[in-house]
């Protein structure tokens, strides 16, 4: 540490004004801030209530996030060993994950933080860590066998037009990571969707992938067919296809306890979106009988708890609704925010035959709406509060 | 009585005026600065496309189409004047933006101060020709039908305002690139809600 320290006030003179190096300062803080507390102070009085700060704040969801990206590296393994009708130890498994899976994490990091770092030197900026969250998602929420050019195009289009051009760290309006994901789903369908693409079916000389072997998401299957082969048991663990990150919800749970307990996930949004969750999946049960199809039919009876465990629901509620900058930002509307998110994921995964799967798409809709939602709930507070100043001088 | 239900649910979502289409951008974008303006300027699109589209279904069907003025009497039966119905499409449209003009001036003069000439000009707001265009091309099979296509397209155009121009309240105070202030970051925001509201293409209804 005394080494680094050292390191940084030596070239600090480079990077202050009239320095060689005046420009790049934004990079230079940026690292500098990174390893060490800030040495300047403020210089009237602060109001401090908690020392929590942005780097904070992102570090706690990054280590959230760490479950499942491990496991994720894990399942990759499991899945492609399974695939080829192998058995190999856990290690293997893991270090076949985490080969496919590390440099997707890297070239997201290093194209998100190449873009941030360029922009926040043109702009003068800090430089913030708003991407340390983001970069860390995108890849969890790609299938593995995306190509890394498509991954880093994604992040490309994430982090300029959806989060630089507004000006950057808490200033977008859609949640970066999801915009990376949406551009890529319509971009590249055929590397995003479909039953080929969640396991990787490479094979080396003597190898060759199991007959009649699917892998097909749950709600793929239950799309196409109206019933699915995977156990209920096996989806809560998480031995399933799917994208990366988003097939375990026990490792999932752990990062919302991480959340929930240091604060930094909103409960009520969680809480609200798991309610609307629940409500779609009981009136979709309630109502299959009568659907005209009998997949349809099935589909639509598929017990509502079986929802929550599938696909990206248990993800996307917890790590892209929950974000602070793109979701509403009151109180009233987080509850109304979170409600629609869940009732809109269950409602597109039923309804809207292009997509299996429809946390992503809920979430970017009410994303767009959460402006609207505030608006109004502020208008009627306001109102509220006008009412009762009224009420209180016609008594005096 | 479903299928009305379901060309209402489709005109808002699946195929909205705004995010499917892109009809009816000028007064989207510069009206769009305040929520308040927007929510007036969408109840008059509603409005709006709610009446000239059920009257223009009545047009085509029983005056401009090939056969449409059989009813006046059998020498009738050839007769086609589709060829007027830009025409008279555009008249009604222009006649009932002068009414809802009258109306707005008279019973709320601040909105018709803050809609300025954006309130006249719904008469070429693209979104209500094409909503009786689409009308005309897509043969509803009665006037339910085409009012509930009508009603449901001013609401989808409705919708989109208002989201807009709340997100552009909130964008207010974002640090947005000088050269993307205004206009340029409201075409980016416009993309981005289309590819959120990409949610609902597909739905087949």
């Amino acid at each position: 540490m005394k080494l680094f320290k050292n390191l940084l006030e030596s070239v600090k003179p480079h990077f202050e004004k009239g320095g060689k190096l005046e420009k790049l300062y934004p990079v230079y803080d940026g690292f500098a801030t990174f390893l060490f507390v800030p040495g300047h102070t403020a210089h009237s009085g602060a109001h401090v209530r908690d020392g929590i700060d942005l780097k904070r704040t992102m570090i706690t969801v990054v280590l959230a996030l760490v479950p499942a990206l491990l496991f994720g590296m894990w399942n990759v393994g499991y899945q492609h060993y399974k695939a080829l009708g192998e058995t190999v130890g856990f290690w293997d498994q893991f270090l076949f994950g985490a080969i496919k899976v590390v440099p997707m994490v890297v070239v997201s990091y290093a194209v998100g933080l190449g873009i941030e770092f360029a922009f926040c030197v043109i702009k003068k900026h800090q430089i913030n860590e708003g991407y340390l969250v983001t970069g860390m998602l995108i890849p969890l929420i790609m299938p593995v066998d995306i190509p890394l050019w498509m991954v880093a195009l994604s992040v490309v289009f994430a982090v300029v037009l959806g989060k630089e051009v507004f000006g950057g760290t808490g200033m977008n309006i859609l949640n970066p990571a999801l915009t990376a994901r949406a551009f890529a789903f319509f971009a590249y369908p055929s590397y995003m969707s479909g039953d080929k693409v969640w396991i990787n079916t490479s094979t080396e000389a003597g190898q060759s992938v199991v007959d009649g072997y699917s892998g097909a998401t749950a709600l793929g299957e239950l799309a196409t067919t109206g019933s699915t082969s995977l156990s209920p048991m096996d989806m809560f663990i998480g031995s399933i296809p799917g994208s990366i990150g988003e097939t375990s919800v026990i490792a999932i749970l752990i990062g919302a306890a991480i959340l929930l307990i240091t604060g930094i996930g909103s409960w009520r949004i969680m809480f609200s979106a798991l309610l609307g969750g629940v409500a779609m999946g009981l009136i979709f049960n309630w109502v299959a009988p009568y659907a005209t199809s009998p997949e349809q039919q099935s589909f639509m009876g598929t017990p509502f708890w079986q929802h929550l465990i599938m696909g990206g629901f248990a993800f996307g509620i917890v790590f892209m609704a929950t974000d602070p900058v793109s979701a509403a930002q009151t109180t009233r509307g987080k509850w109304i925010y979170g409600f629609l998110v869940g009732l809109l994921c269950i409602m597109i995964r039923v309804f809207n035959p292009a997509y299996p799967e429809g946390v992503m798409m809920a979430i970017l809709f009410m994303n767009v709406m959460a402006p609207l939602i505030d608006h109004y709930v502020i208008e009627a507070n306001i109102k509220r509060r006008k009412k009762r100043v009224q009420v209180k001088v016609k008594t005096a | 009585m479903q299928d009305i239900i379901n060309i209402f649910v489709k005109a808002i979502f699946v195929e909205n005026m705004i995010f499917a289409f892109f009809l009816g951008m000028c007064s989207y974008l510069a009206v769009s600065k305040k929520v308040s303006t927007g929510v007036g300027l969408g109840a008059a699109v509603i409005f709006v496309l709610g009446i000239t589209v059920p009257i223009n279904y009545l047009l085509e069907n029983y005056v401009l189409k090939e056969g449409a003025l059989s009813w006046l009497g059998p020498q009738f039966a050839e007769v086609d004047l589709s060829f007027l119905s830009f025409i008279m499409f555009i008249a009604v449209i222009a006649s009932l933006v002068q009414l809802v003009e009258m109306i707005v001036e008279k019973f709320a003069p601040a909105l018709y101060g803050a809609l300025g000439i954006f309130l006249p000009l719904i008469a070429v707001n693209c979104s209500i020709l094409g909503g009786s265009l689409f009308m005309q091309e897509r043969n509803y099979n009665n006037i339910a039908e085409a009012s509930a296509f009508g009603i449901g397209s001013g609401i989808g155009w409705f919708l989109a305002i208002v989201a807009i121009a709340a997100i552009r309240e909130k964008i207010r105070y974002s640090n947005v690139p000088a050269p993307l202030r205004g206009l340029g970051i409201t075409f980016i925001v416009t993309g981005l809600m289309g590819i959120a509201f990409m949610a609902f293409m597909g739905i087949k209804l």
